[in-house]
């Protein structure tokens, strides 16, 4: 089996077999071959657009094959709050975001070995509603971090998120607190943490475990922002630059380490973790 | 100012004032007055035992109830304010400084609402930028090394969404301050006054006690934000703002604050002093307890308190 799931059908049956072969780049609109894209990790070999990886294509990307053990595989949603709104229940809505991602929250968490480095690794995913920040994902991050910092094992979180999940209120709120909390710990410890910001990391997520990063990487071209661009433009009354929020700008700014290619991440990471665990590298 | 829900009140208080008016010719009135002021009395309380989430929005941010400058100046004396965070400025939304709680030194620090279109402007109404939530973490650790309690008073919409904000690292600064909150060695009494708006609330929120007054409100998202993007509509605030459980008792319910702080009926715009009374009581109860424990104790009960929200 491959690095990427084929499992998920396409939601259009009738398409004719031309459209199973090829695929169009959301940025440039180019007709790429599916296979080729995806064995460049679903960037756009014209353009170099960095599309949106799931969790375990992720994964797959990061840590030598058969090296990974997932955490907390059964941590699932609750609905604290009962919540619904015009369109239907949350547990609903969770109920569709797990069938059609295959996973139980946004995040999947566990450890790994990259190029034979030990790590531990949570990886969001954007197409579980948004990859929002749950009661759920909160407690995932958390306790990898418990772990990484029980083990001495560097952590490495690639976000993918819109922030705080809504739908759970307060709750999620705090999870920013809760992870924000166990990285203290993990600081204290002297134990590495690598953010990995990936396309999108705003709100919530980026003003708490996105951005506390030893180090912070991210992507070519990825959202990287606190509020949204709309509401930035209703309040202060003005366009904003085309760059604005991207890794590169962010960069510019002071906030970001690197921004490094999907193609070189595992390398990079690689060398950046032989760095950061300097005495302790096997 | 006020709101439709309070139409009975203002009637009733219109003819209160026109009978005192009266009094001078005719002092049989006074009876009159008498009664009104009985009937405004329990029409407050019967008014604001059952306000909806979407009225209790409306009361957090009425333009009249006590900001951060009037805490200071009812309860503590003494206030040194502090200023900047030594890197790029003084912000207005967040201020800080030293003062005195009855027998207690202490450090406070709070968001800034004005009462005037002036004073707002200068407050930029509450919303911080990144420099605020780092001179909060300045005087944080201040507050650790000179063993001074600390009191965060909660009161904005949120974290100003503006361009020099992201700019200056506006996740940055909310994200290092409940990274470095969750282990500053000392107490941190958090009091929610009016509005707790999501992670620029956060940002000066965590500790060891989050009390609540009983009208103020905390979410993860305005109501007006939740309505417009889960509604689509904007005008729906009033349904999100129930959903979303963001009135004291909810998140009481929800495990999430520690204690709630009765307001005076009719609101805390309307009798200030009863206000005072409340948090002074309740806030001399909290330290006192904090004060007691090592700080070992101090911040693993912190950790603790975080690590176990959230249902999965």
């Amino acid at each position: 089996m491959g690095w990427f799931s084929w499992g998920k059908k396409e939601k259009n049956q009738e398409a004719p077999a031309k459209e199973d072969l090829w695929t169009q780049c959301t940025a440039c609109k180019a007709m790429l071959f599916k296979e080729e894209w995806h064995k460049k990790w679903k960037v756009c070999p014209v353009c170099g657009f960095h599309d949106k990886l799931a969790a375990r294509e992720r994964i797959n990307l990061l840590v030598d094959p058969k090296s990974f053990y997932e955490f907390d595989a059964r941590i699932t949603i609750s609905d604290p709050l009962k919540f619904t709104d015009d369109k239907g229940s949350y547990a609903e809505k969770a109920q569709q975001a797990c069938d059609k991602t295959g996973l139980r929250e946004a995040v999947v968490t566990g450890r790994g070995k990259l190029h034979g480095l030990r790590i531990v690794l949570a990886v969001m995913d954007f197409n579980f509603m948004g990859g929002s920040l749950g009661s759920g994902t909160g407690e995932k991050i958390f306790r990898a971090t418990e772990f990484a910092r029980k083990k001495r094992m560097p952590l490495i979180i690639a976000s993918a998120s819109g922030g705080a999940r809504m739908h759970e209120g307060i709750v999620s709120l705090m999870q920013m607190a809760k992870t924000s909390a166990a990285l203290a710990r993990l600081h204290e410890a002297g134990i590495p943490f690598i953010s990995l910001l990936t396309n999108p990391t705003t709100g919530g997520v980026s003003a708490s475990y996105a951005m506390l990063g030893d180090l912070n990487i991210a992507e070519p071209g990825a959202l990287v922002g606190f509020a949204g661009r709309r509401v930035i433009e209703q309040t202060i009354k003005q366009k904003l630059p085309d760059e604005f929020q991207t890794a590169e700008y962010v960069r510019e700014h002071g906030f970001i380490d690197l921004v490094i290619p999907r193609k070189d991440l595992r390398d990079t990471l690689h060398k950046l973790i032989q760095y950061s665990m300097n005495t302790k590298v096997d | 100012m006020s709101f439709d829900f309070e139409k009975p009140l203002e009637d009733l208080e219109t003819r209160i004032r026109e009978l005192t008016a009266l009094k001078e010719s005719k002092p049989e009135v006074q009876t009159n007055i008498d009664k009104l002021s009985l009937r405004l009395e329990e029409e407050c309380k019967a008014i604001y035992s059952r306000l909806t989430a979407w009225q209790t929005v409306q009361v957090a941010r009425h333009p009249e109830r006590p900001s951060l400058r009037d805490y200071i100046a009812g309860l503590f004396t003494d206030f040194i304010e502090l200023h900047g965070d030594r890197c790029f400025g003084d912000d207005q939304a967040i201020i800080g400084g030293f003062a005195t709680f009855e027998k207690h030194r202490v450090l406070i620090i709070g968001h800034q609402k004005g009462k005037s279109v002036e004073e707002n402007i200068r407050f930029n109404f509450g919303m911080a930028r990144p420099e605020g939530y780092r001179k909060a973490l300045r005087l944080l650790r201040l507050a650790e090394k000179f063993h001074l309690p600390v009191i965060s008073f909660i009161d904005t919409s949120g974290a100003f969404p503006g361009l020099d904000a992201e700019e200056r690292g506006q996740a940055e600064a909310i994200a290092r301050n409940l990274r470095d909150m969750s282990r500053i060695a000392t107490p941190i009494v958090v009091l929610v006054t009016g509005e707790g708006g999501s992670g620029g609330a956060l940002g000066i929120g965590v500790g060891d006690k989050i009390l609540m007054l009983s009208n103020s409100v905390y979410s993860v998202i305005s109501p007006e934000g939740c309505a417009s993007i889960l509604w689509r509509d904007g005008a729906k605030a009033p349904e999100a703002a129930e959903a979303l459980k963001i009135t004291a008792p909810a998140l009481l319910k929800l495990k999430i604050i520690d204690e709630i702080i009765p307001e005076p009926v009719g609101g805390a715009h309307r009798n200030m002093d009863g206000v005072m009374k409340a948090v002074r009581k309740s806030l001399l109860k909290h330290l006192a307890e904090l004060k007691g424990l090592s700080i070992k104790k101090l911040l693993d009960r912190r950790y603790e308190k975080f690590a176990k929200i959230g249902r999965f």
